[in-house]
């Protein structure tokens, strides 16, 4: 299948990149990793009259430590999963190493996946669970917005036009701090039919101090799920507040029936999810080395 | 005269051997491959980014060939399955398949391959979850995957080839 034909323009630098989205205006886009536009465009659903290619950039794929991480936008998400700095916050290595399938990961960017915001990727729960900042540069300059403040709808974010995100910071995790991000899948390369991002903070080894609890796919962006935070946060992690937790986290889901599967089952998954997701935020809090990723069911 | 924009120029290394050429930009690398270069191992199956018919290496990483323009690999090196046997002699993955049987209709099989050397590089002794995931980004609608399991240990285990190709 062939996209539409376009013009080709490959940016040497952001600023130029953005410059030249400024003047084709809104016919044109970026690419970066291109493994949901592709698709799109071959579809036809996607349509462009130019693209500016952002792959030949230097210096926008890297991982760098100082007081926190910072991810260049165009890091693929296979270098984050390979990367030992970022694999210090587990719940990144748990949602890096688990998207789409190797090919994917070797070409898909973080800066791409999150500047689409599709409810169903995988980024948006993780960072919001970690409380990243994402920076952008646009016509109007440098901006720094909270993940939260980011994304504002299916498909919508706070980029302005011919904006662009130019790295990812995600804070250091405090100490004894834990999180897991799970997400359910048919198999690889689909859609997840469901997904949680929890980071957990303990007081001691039973009590946690502070949560953060995100599900993913089952809204129209991910959802904050306080109550269940509120039964985690200053009080006992015990057999029975796990269960409150993915009572709260099924109350909350807004699932709807598609070939993925019932509205039902999806609600039934996301409370699992949940209860394994707490589980192993926990352990890694308590300095467990647990492994999670992605199931396939 | 300003650069003609409807036209890309790209050079790149397929399997050894440098090809330029000029492509328009909508050509997707798998397209590049089988119709620039009458490369056709590299087949297309779902064209939807899937089933992984169309994996290549690009700089030694697989990549859906269907799902990059062509262009995304311009001064980079691709490897094909033509690319894998070296002096009339199958690589040890391809020897392993062949071996164990591991297709049936072979439409997918050449992008198995890629995705094993791809995961042995990573994985020299790959655990059965290790090559769970390293194959999640190919679909076989034939065999079941029971004698390509068997395939990618026995390459693992370096059993009836060279491994040292």
């Amino acid at each position: 299948m062939y996209p539409r034909p376009f013009r080709y323009h490959r940016a040497k630098s952001y600023p130029e990149a953005i410059l030249l989205l400024s003047e084709l205006g809104e016919e044109a886009k970026f690419l970066a990793g291109g493994q949901s536009l592709i698709p799109l465009m071959k579809l036809r659903l996607s349509a462009p009259r130019h693209l500016v290619d952002l792959n030949f950039i230097p210096e926008t794929s890297y991982i760098h430590c100082n007081g926190e991480l910072r991810i260049g936008a165009m890091t693929r998400h296979a270098e984050i999963a390979a990367s030992v700095e970022a694999t210090r916050i587990p719940i990144l290595h748990d949602c890096s190493a688990g998207i789409a399938d190797p090919q994917v990961r070797h070409m898909g960017t973080i800066g791409g996946s999150i500047a689409e915001a599709d409810p169903t990727g995988d980024w948006a729960p993780v960072l919001l669970a970690t409380g990243a900042t994402v920076e952008t540069l646009g016509p109007a300059g440098e901006r720094s917005i909270d993940i939260g403040e980011f994304i504002l709808d299916a498909y919508t974010t706070a980029l302005q036009p011919a904006e662009l995100i130019t790295e990812v910071v995600v804070p250091l995790p405090a100490e004894r701090s834990g999180g897991a991000y799970i997400a359910l899948k048919r198999c690889a390369p689909v859609y997840a039919s469901a997904s949680i991002a929890v980071q957990l903070t303990l007081h001691d080894d039973h009590t946690c101090r502070d949560a953060c609890v995100y599900l993913g796919v089952l809204g129209l962006t991910a959802m904050r799920v306080t109550a269940a935070e509120e039964l985690l946060r200053n009080k006992p992690i015990t057999a029975d507040s796990i269960e409150k937790v993915c009572a709260a986290v099924k109350d909350i889901a807004e699932p709807t029936s598609d070939m993925r599967g019932s509205a039902e089952y999806k609600r039934q998954a996301a409370g699992a999810l949940a209860k394994l997701a707490v589980e192993t935020a926990a352990k890694r809090a308590r300095g467990e080395y647990v492994e999670a990723t992605h199931l396939y069911a | 005269m300003p650069e003609d924009i409807s036209r890309v120029r790209i050079s790149v290394k397929v399997n050894g051997k440098q090809y330029t050429r000029e492509v328009e930009p909508r050509m997707l690398l798998v397209q590049f491959i089988r119709e620039e270069l009458s490369l056709t191992g590299t087949h297309i199956g779902c064209d939807t980014s899937y089933c992984g018919a169309c994996t290549v290496l690009v700089n030694g990483k697989s990549v859906k060939s269907c799902t990059l323009f062509a262009f995304q690999a311009d001064g980079g090196e691709v490897l094909t399955v033509e690319g894998l046997a070296k002096d009339g002699q199958l690589h040890p993955v391809q020897q392993a398949f062949s071996d164990c049987h591991g297709f049936q209709c072979g439409y997918c099989t050449p992008g198995f391959l890629m995705s094993t050397v791809q995961l042995l590089e990573e994985h020299p002794h790959p655990t059965e979850w290790d090559i769970r995931k390293g194959i999640a980004g190919n679909t076989c609608r034939c065999t079941g995957y029971q004698n390509i399991f068997r395939a990618i240990r026995a390459a693992a285990a370096g059993e009836g080839a060279d491994i040292g190709h």
